[in-house]
């Protein structure tokens, strides 16, 4: 009988768990449950191992030595520009430039291709929804130049006001800079809408792709952004690696970041000639063994297959988020139509930190606060959330002891 | 007024603590400090009284008679108001110089040394930290 029916192997989530050693770890005296994937995703195996071994057997300076360690790094931090060049769909490999994480990423783009081209009046957009690493570095830059933030509103599901957005726009605007996915709803928006209606406006645009990459098959020539910016660590990679992609043309134009190392072509004391691209961006011993490894992780997302991840996290939100609202008293915040593996909640009046601390005695990990996102908790008259946030390996059984966890604490609480 | 010994209180908060043997039995005595501790009047409740911490919400003042000090505090988190209510219990009605030598260690024998982790999750650190502050400055302004 079994014989005839046949097996399409697609996506085995317990399979996968054995890939990342973590999960087996007990907390509290409770197997853990791990619901805090968007502050950062746990490790597979490939990845932890091929860092051992990059310490163990060829760890080096890279791009100046001729030894054959020097080589060896050199080619295998170049081979994970060339993943992420491949990953993000982008037209050049040199488009691609490692920094320490998203922040760095976007705290580039504002030192350098807004410090040159923000002048007094401009005006630079981003939304209620982000997170304070896209924030701040841009009211720097407004307060430094004398330019003005105007911000996306965002409606009671926790969507961009696309009408209100178009409005905002004018030949004032000169960047527009704006998250992929939230960290605090899930919300997906239209970036590719969003990039379309900023170039029409004679804008540029930067999205903030720090909790998409791991969810949403990115394809940056797609969305046409000028800048995308993300972290290895939330996507399965190892922390301290981030990347910027720019476009080829507007990355060649912008003034360097930081000085120092490889990003020089020659120095005399009258005049340093700059590096080419990437490295013009790329200054110091950057963090040789973690980019290396980075690739494994692509590797590995790429060989459990995208939009196999995509499918299975949209299936388990759709029955976490059943499975919440069945909990009285609880109340999701962001109930956007096209949301990626987060849920937001409160309950009844009990403080977040309260349930998060009673969850962490029975094994589970959230997160609660206000998740950098203070303008956002003000646009829905709160203080903070609890966060349970997905990954590839997170499973209905965990989310069926998640309610019960959840339910316990509640009682006890009351 | 009697006044016993931070020490002899702390003892009396771990031996409550120690007839609890799971975490259930820890976390709702605690709950239920935090529900007994007296709400701070709302004229207290105001920026200047309030303890930074990441999450919750902490006020703390103190009043100086009699060469001791009295803290009144409260936090908008049942179970950070439940620790709250405990460093009250210890170090409330103290002499400066006893508040400012307190190692506090009775929160290491209970258990909840995870809510003094530098997380930025609690104000409890800070809150400590506080009420020494008082007692330097009730210290200074009158020995």
């Amino acid at each position: 009988m079994e014989a005839t029916v046949e097996v399409t192997k697609e996506f085995d989530v317990h399979e996968i768990r054995q890939r990342f050693p973590v999960l087996t770890r007990i907390v509290n005296k409770k197997p853990l449950i791990y619901f805090d994937n968007a502050a950062t995703a746990q490790k597979p195996d490939v990845v932890i191992d091929a860092l051992d071994y990059y310490y163990k057997k060829y760890n080096a300076n890279i791009h100046r030595g001729i030894h054959a360690l020097a080589e060896e790094a050199t080619s295998a931090y170049e081979a994970t520009r060339t993943a992420v060049h491949k990953f993000l769909n982008s037209k050049f490999r040199e488009e691609i430039i490692f920094t320490s994480g998203t922040t760095e990423s976007i705290n580039l783009v504002a030192y350098t291709w807004a410090r040159k081209n923000i002048k007094k009046g401009d005006e630079i957009i981003v939304s209620t929804m982000e997170h304070h690493s896209n924030i701040v570095p841009w009211q720097l830059v407004c307060e430094e130049k004398g330019a003005r933030l105007k911000v996306i509103p965002v409606n009671d599901r926790g969507e961009l006001d696309m009408e209100a957005y178009k409005s905002l726009l004018s030949e004032k605007t000169k960047i527009v800079s704006v998250a992929h996915v939230s960290n605090v709803l899930g919300t997906i928006n239209p970036v590719k809408e969003i990039v379309k209606y900023a170039h029409e406006a004679g804008a540029i645009t930067l999205i903030d792709g720090a909790q998409s990459t791991v969810h949403l098959n990115i394809d940056v020539q797609d969305i046409d952004c000028d800048f995308f910016a993300f972290s290895a660590h939330k996507v399965y990679g190892p922390g301290g690696v981030g990347v910027l992609y720019g476009k080829k043309k507007i990355l060649e134009e912008m003034p360097v970041f930081k000085g120092g190392g490889e990003m020089i072509s020659e120095v005399t004391f009258e005049k340093t000639t700059y590096n080419e691209l990437p490295y013009k961006f790329e200054a110091g011993t950057p963090n040789v063994g973690d980019v290396i490894v980075f690739k494994r992780s692509l590797e590995f997302l790429e060989k459990t297959g995208r939009k196999n991840i995509h499918k299975y996290e949209q299936e388990l939100l759709k029955y976490a988020t059943g499975a919440f609202k069945e909990i009285e008293g609880l109340r999701i915040i962001g109930t956007a139509k096209n949301k990626t593996g987060v849920i937001s909640f409160l309950l009844d009046k009990i403080h977040p930190q309260d349930i998060g601390v009673l969850l962490d005695q029975q094994g589970i990990a959230v997160r609660t606060g206000h998740h950098c996102a203070q303008p956002l908790m003000d646009r829905f008259g709160i203080k903070g959330t609890a966060r349970a946030s997905f990954a590839m390996y997170n499973t209905r059984e965990e989310v069926d002891r998640f309610v019960v966890a959840l339910r316990k604490a509640k009682k006890m609480l009351q | 007024m009697q006044f016993t010994s931070i020490s002899e209180r702390e003892k009396e908060i771990v031996d409550n603590f120690s007839l609890f043997d799971d975490w259930e039995g820890k976390y709702e005595y605690l709950i239920d400090l935090g529900k007994k501790l007296e709400p701070l009047d709302d004229k207290y409740r105001k920026e200047e009284n309030i303890i930074k911490g990441c999450q919750s919400t902490v006020w703390l003042v103190a009043d100086y008679r009699d060469g001791r000090i009295f803290f009144k505090a409260d936090s908008d988190a049942i179970i950070v108001r439940g620790l709250v209510s405990m460093l009250i219990e210890v170090l409330s009605g103290q002499t400066p110089e006893d508040v400012l030598s307190a190692k506090m260690e009775f929160i290491k024998e209970i258990g909840m040394m995870q809510h003094l982790a530098q997380t930025r999750s609690n104000g409890l650190v800070s809150m400590i930290k506080q009420m020494k502050n008082y007692a330097i400055a009730f210290h200074s302004i009158h020995s």
